[in-house]
């Protein structure tokens, strides 16, 4: 076996990030939201993600602004370590190292150097115990710090970080409570008011209670306020303690006024189930995470103005990850009822296509249209959908849509919607792969299989155009070749191959035992081969040409996908609780790679993404990933890939060059203009000498000085005036001096030396009667120049 | 945050005769002018020369009518007897007509008497036509001969006689002024040379001939008889290309029309069928009476067709102009302006453009579904003029409310009046297979709803026996086509060699569905 140290498994890019509640900075221009093992730094008025903070070695659960620098930012994680970070640069300042996992992360502005951990009570994490800690963080200059000291606050607290609150007052108050089970008015969430004494409550049947007096116990009074029909999920005092928000299922943002009973106002359809609600500190933006991966930032006017997207996964991917042949995104379903277009490369959500085009409905347990199918044609320009609803219930309802790829939209436009496809569930569905023609071939439970194609050339909808079946059986999976000369259609445990062109079936082939499971035609080289797998662990090659069985070997196939670049074929297997990986070629018994434990999941996804400019590693082991990279979605809907050595390299080195300055968002325009000053350097540097350079570093140190000091600490204007003209006038004879440079050598030693002089001399000027005219001239030019470059060299030479 | 997504009607595509230029280029016809003529109208012929006046023959008159009057500029009524074939000649000066009594008659277009009488026909003149030199008549009679008469001299050059029974058609060519055609009652067509003084030319229609006509190409022949329109290629000797059988009753005419060469057949079942080049019907006038004449005036300006009962149908050509003036007197209000108002506004290049939001424009039970009025949407949409008019639009709303699982409180809580409206649209609509399915959900939530309260209302009581009869002859129905559909199959299945059957299932499979739904709500009903 070829050992496998310079390929690893990655998780790359699509992770939640509406896991804790995004953070607003205190001015307002940044939001920052964990994101898997990262903090994501995004800009609020352009959505762009600007830079990641770092550091932690598993999943950060908490993030909270220090209430002490506002430009510092205290992150928490699974892995027992609590940051500050400066996220504007991204500099980790501080780890402190607390030893156990940390589940959120609060901080309270009275208690400066504490912070307030929610820790696990039993070390094993089975019981759903979590207590509430306070850490005093020890004050050293050190980077990394060992912070112990733990004090319980209170223990038996719920998981979930809403349902803890700080309030305000003398005293620090915790308002925590356990959810009561099997209460319909249990608690789910809790908000403080900022300047009274007051606190608000949701409650899993919708209910909204503000209570007062909360202090003074005994004496406290409450008022109810329903509009939400489900739990609400999240609650959220705006800074001034005007207004209360409220979100839940509906994904309605409710503002409540504080104080004027029922009076509210509401941002409907705002996407996924509200989770988390943050206001910044001005009370200018809202910020709220949605279950779809997403984050929307809300104006106080109650404006959307911007939406930070993930990668939307839902409880399960149904459809297969494709790639969009046109734009290489990876394309799986994502909000209901749409398919989502994510870009790999840039780990940036492109679009959501609206497959359903319906009204979705927010509610718990009804039965909603889902996208459970889609394939994309080999040129990209036509895409078809099957929806589906009514899984649980008898009557299935189903539509299967072709959508045709609009070259003026530069997006999928509905063609032809098909109401009644087949009589029943539609299994398997591939497109050919010729470029002629394009031609659809559906396999559905109603034993039937239907091949689609476009009408003559007045008629632009698709139709059907043969029906096929073979002895009743419901066929399982369809596959065509390569050049699209046959159709491979499995029905139970027989596979019938099919000649496109005449509608004629040419042969059967038959591996009992086992229902067949997958099947996928060999590519390239390997073209003769047709591979199939059975619910019975078998891995069946067989060759066209003779009809026969190749080789046929006992693994447990989960997922097998071909590399559409190369003969290489991928097989996960799973087996003895985890998934190994093979890749091998159907014409050589011996597999090319192979990867045990890729992870502890089942895998049923997976696909092989071209990448834009190929490796080119020699080693045998990574060559399969040479043209293609191959990303697979485990059960946990993590979004894993393979990456190599050579690779990884090449992603520091660019990563070093990427440096983004300030907020500035990436825009292409931004990248044209920093192309165009990049080569105006350039050409400034071949074109003058290299006795330039001096001056002109020297007068653009001025200017900088000038411009990156802050303004309170700059001096009057009348001072920096005269600095910032001298620095232009330096460069002046700068290019004098350059020009008659060989000349005025000697010169200029003489006039260094003249000066001296006149230093040692003072301002005894009549000593020097005996110079001549043109020294005369020499000492006035010398007078004029400014040396206080000089001094420059001198300041920078230490 | 996205907007509302308005309930999406689903339009099925209606089966049936596909919309094509042809189609559309016929039915660009104003609805017929109707003249009343004293007798059966027996021949149409347009003047060649514009303005393209038009000579009626019928009864014991010709009126000569102008193509926008409906009044004969002139008329030519010296006729003892009933008059026949008046037709123009090439210059649209003199007119020729035959008669009962065997005259034939020529008349000056603008004078009153006849220029000169043929006699010598011992029997009833039928057709009567100028040679295309214009210095001679021929004419076709019941006495089986048909002659040839000098225009200046008033004297019968010659007479044939060839058919056996009478002659009821004639054309002449147009390129050869000695080449004429004639059609009979002994079923032949024959093409006749006046250098020879002989037929040249004998093909067998096989039925009575009732018309003939030269493609202007005169490659061509059509002949019209029985219920048969053939077309002969002359090239070839007088081969058969086409024969037609469109028309289920004699067909009596045929013309061309002068755009295309269209052909265009009459006949007694009451309708005109237009053919395109490759013979296929695309177009179909229908009429109130038997067509005896029809003709198309140069351009296909007005189609004119003599009938029976002596009504002379005009159907003039709409053009541009006309539906132009028609809708902006039909226009009401401001309603354009309103719309339009502001939109066509170019900014100039330094203007600071202020977006302002589009408004969504929503139906009315949209507007309801949007605030969750459910009861209220349904009712918006079982409307008297959605109901009748738009079903789909109802039926979509219904599978909105389905859909959103709400379609049981919608129908729930409603008084005898409003329940007596689903349940009618329920009655009108259940069968059609676009709207089966979501209706009889509907049918079955309704009767789970209402069943205790039922008896009281004797309106919703005989409709729901009205339903259930309904359903029940449905079923039956349903029934007896898969028992056809049995049959076929085991044909079908005996048909083909020992090859994979490859029968289509859909249609039995969806057809048993429907049919066990049915006959559930049937029982249902029954059960109440």
């Amino acid at each position: 076996m070829v050992e496998t140290s310079d390929i690893r498994v990655v998780r790359c890019g699509g992770s939640k990030v509406n896991l804790t509640p995004p953070i607003i900075s205190s001015d307002s221009r940044f939001v920052l939201c964990t994101s898997g093992d990262l903090v994501k730094v995004y800009s609020t008025r352009t959505e762009e993600w600007l830079h990641s903070l770092q550091g932690h070695t598993n999943q950060v659960t908490g993030i909270t602004l220090n209430p002490a620098n506002h430009l510092q930012v205290y992150s928490c994680s699974v892995d027992g370590t609590v940051k500050l970070w400066d996220f504007i640069d991204g500099i980790l300042i501080k780890t402190f190292v607390i030893g156990c996992p940390l589940f959120a992360i609060y901080v309270s502005e009275k208690h400066t150097g504490v912070l307030f951990l929610h820790v696990s009570m039993a070390t094993d994490s089975k019981n759903e115990c979590f207590q509430l800690v306070s850490v005093h963080l020890p004050k050293s200059a050190e980077q990394e710090v060992e912070a112990k000291e733990m004090s319980a606050v209170s223990s038996h607290i719920s998981k979930n970080p809403s349902c803890t609150a700080f309030g305000r007052g003398v005293r620090v108050h915790f308002f925590f409570f356990l959810v009561w089970k099997g209460a319909k008015n249990a608690f789910t969430c809790i908000a403080c008011h900022p300047t009274d004494d007051c606190i608000a409550t949701g409650h899993e049947d919708g209910k909204i209670r503000l209570w007062r007096n909360f202090i003074h116990k005994k004496e406290y009074t409450y008022s109810t306020q329903h509009w939400h029909h489900n739990a609400v999920n999240t609650l959220c005092f705006t800074p001034e303690g005007t207004h209360l928000l409220s979100g839940g299922i509906e994904s309605v943002l409710v503002q409540w006024q504080y104080g004027a009973g029922n009076r509210k106002e509401f941002l409907p359809r705002l996407g996924g189930s509200i989770l988390h609600i943050s206001a910044s500190s001005d009370g200018q933006l809202f910020c709220t995470s949605h279950s779809d991966n997403k984050i929307t930032v809300i104006e106080s006017s109650f404006k959307v103005c911007g939406v930070i997207q993930g990668l939307v996964k839902g409880d399960a991917v149904l459809t297969d990850l494709m790639i969009d042949p046109r734009s290489k995104a990876l394309v799986l379903n994502g909000k209901p009822g749409h398919l989502q277009f994510y870009s790999l490369l840039r780990d940036k959500h492109l679009y959501n296509l609206d497959i359903v085009q319906q009204e979705y409905i927010y509610e718990a347990g009804l039965d909603q249209f889902e996208v459970v199918k889609a394939a994309f044609d080999i040129k990209g320009s036509w895409l078809a959908t099957v929806e589906e609803r009514g899984k649980k219930s008898s009557d299935l309802e189903f539509f299967l849509k072709l959508w045709a790829f609009d070259e003026r939209t530069q997006s999928f436009v509905l063609n032809t919607t098909i109401t009644a496809a087949h009589t029943d569930r539609i299994i398997s569905m591939c497109f050919s792969s010729s470029e002629e023609t394009t031609m659809l071939v559906t396999a559905a439970e109603d034993s039937q299989f239907k091949a689609w194609c476009q009408g003559a050339d007045d008629q632009n909808f698709w139709s059907c155009d043969f029906v096929g079946s073979y002895h009743k059986l419901n066929p399982t999976n369809c596959s065509f070749s390569a050049d699209s000369s046959l159709l491979a259609v499995s029905f139970q445990e027989v596979i019938t191959i099919w000649s496109p062109d005449t509608w004629e079936m040419l042969t059967t082939l038959c591996q009992p035992p086992g229902v067949i499971r997958d099947l996928c035609f060999g590519r390239l080289s390997c073209s003769k081969y047709l591979l199939g797998t059975t619910t019975k662990n078998l891995l069946c090659c067989w060759n066209l040409l003779t009809c026969e069985l190749e080789w046929s070997t006992s693994v447990d196939v989960s997922k097998l996908q071909p590399d559409p670049f190369s003969e290489n074929v991928a097989a996960f297997s799973y087996q003895s609780k985890h998934t190994d990986l093979f890749v091998f070629k159907p014409s050589e018994p011996r597999p090319l790679f192979t990867n045990k434990n890729v992870c502890s999941e089942k895998v049923h996804r997976a696909v092989f993404v071209p990448r834009e400019e190929p490796l080119n590693s020699c080693d045998e082991s990574t060559q399969w990933l040479n043209r293609s990279q191959l990303y697979f979605l485990t059960q946990n809907m993590d979004l894993l890939t393979f990456s190599t050595a050579t690779e990884e390299d090449r992603m520091l080195s660019s990563s070093k060059q990427l440096v983004i300055d300030d907020s500035v968002a990436v825009t292409p325009f931004y990248l044209l203009l920093g192309k165009h000053r990049q080569q105006q350097q350039k050409l400034n540097t071949q074109s003058h000498p290299v006795s330039d350079k001096p001056q002109q570093t020297q007068g653009s140190v001025t200017i900088k000085e000038l411009l990156h000091t802050p303004a309170h600490v700059l001096p009057a204007a009348s001072v920096l005036c005269s600095m910032f003209v001298n620095s232009f006038l330096i460069s002046n004879t700068g290019e004098m001096d350059s020009e008659k440079e060989e000349e005025d050598s000697e010169e200029e030693m003489e006039a260094c030396d003249s000066q001296q002089e006149l230093r040692a001399q003072g301002s005894v000027d009549e000593v020097t009667p005996k110079l001549s005219k043109a020294q005369e001239r020499e000492l006035k030019r010398v007078r004029k120049t400014d040396f206080s470059w000089m001094a420059g060299l001198i300041d920078s030479k230490p | 945050m996205a907007s509302f997504k308005p309930t999406k009607v689903q339009f099925l595509p209606k089966l049936g005769e596909k919309v094509t230029e042809d189609t559309l280029y016929w039915k660009n016809y104003k609805s017929p002018v109707q003249i009343k003529e004293f007798g059966a109208v027996t021949k149409i012929d347009f003047s060649p020369l514009a303005p393209h006046n038009y000579a009626v023959t019928a009864s014991t008159r010709i009126h000569v009518y102008g193509l926008h009057s409906q009044e004969p500029i002139r008329s030519f009524t010296r006729f003892r007897d009933t008059a026949y074939g008046g037709s123009f000649r090439g210059d649209g000066k003199l007119l020729v007509a035959g008669s009962e009594e065997g005259l034939i008659r020529l008349f000056d277009i603008s004078g009153r008497v006849a220029l000169r009488q043929f006699t010598g026909h011992s029997k009833a003149v039928h057709v009567t036509s100028f040679l295309s030199d214009g210095f001679r008549v021929v004419s076709g009679s019941d006495d089986l001969t048909f002659r040839v008469w000098d225009v200046p001299s008033a004297v019968e050059l010659s007479s044939i006689t060839e058919h056996t029974d009478y002659i009821r058609a004639l054309a002449p060519s147009k390129l050869n002024p000695d080449l004429f055609v004639t059609g009979s009652y002994d079923h032949t067509v024959k093409v006749f040379d006046m250098r020879s003084g002989s037929s040249v030319m004998t093909m067998q229609h096989g039925h009575p001939v009732e018309c003939v006509l030269l493609y202007p190409s005169e490659a061509l022949l059509v002949s019209t008889g029985g219920r048969y329109v053939k077309i002969w290629d002359l090239l070839k000797g007088g081969q058969e290309l086409v024969s037609l059988k469109n028309h289920h009753k004699t067909v009596t005419c045929a013309c061309l029309s002068s755009v295309g060469n269209k052909l265009l057949t009459g006949s007694l079942d009451r309708h005109v069928k237009v053919y395109n080049s490759s013979y296929k019907v695309v177009h179909n006038f229908d009429c109130d009476a038997s067509i005896l004449s029809m003709a198309v005036a140069p351009d296909d300006e007005v189609v004119a067709v003599g009938m029976t009962n002596g009504v002379l149908s005009v159907r003039h050509r709409k053009h541009k102009k006309d539906k132009e003036t028609l809708t902006s007197r039909r226009r009401r209000g401001p309603s354009y302006r309103v719309f339009v108002k502001g939109k066509n506004f170019v900014p100039r290049q330094d203007d600071f453009l202020v977006s302002k939001p589009v408004k969504q424009y929503l139906r009315k039970y949209d507007k309801q579904l949007k605030s969750f009025e459910v009861s209220k949407a349904l009712d918006t949409a079982l409307q008297t003029w959605t109901r009748t008019s738009k079903p789909e639009v109802t039926v979509a709303v219904i599978i909105e409310l389905n859909r959103r699982g709400t379609l049981k409180n919608a129908l729930a809580g409603r008084n005898e009046e409003s329940l007596t409206k689903i349940l009618n649209f329920l009655l009108k609509h259940i069968f059609d297979p676009r709207f089966s399915r979501p209706l009889l959900t509907v049918g079955d939530i309704v009767l789970d709803l209402y069943r205790q309260v039922l008896h009281q209302s004797p309106v919703v009581e005989r409709q729901l026996q009205r339903l259930m009869e309904v359903l029940g002859r449905e079923a039956e129905l349903q029934q007896e086509l898969l028992q056809v559909l049995g049959i076929l199959d085991t044909l079908f299945a005996s048909l083909t060699p020992r090859k994979e059957v490859l029968w289509e299932e859909h249609c039995p499979m969806s057809l048993n569905n429907h049919c066990v739904s049915v006959s559930s709500v049937s029982a249902d009903v029954c059960r109440i």
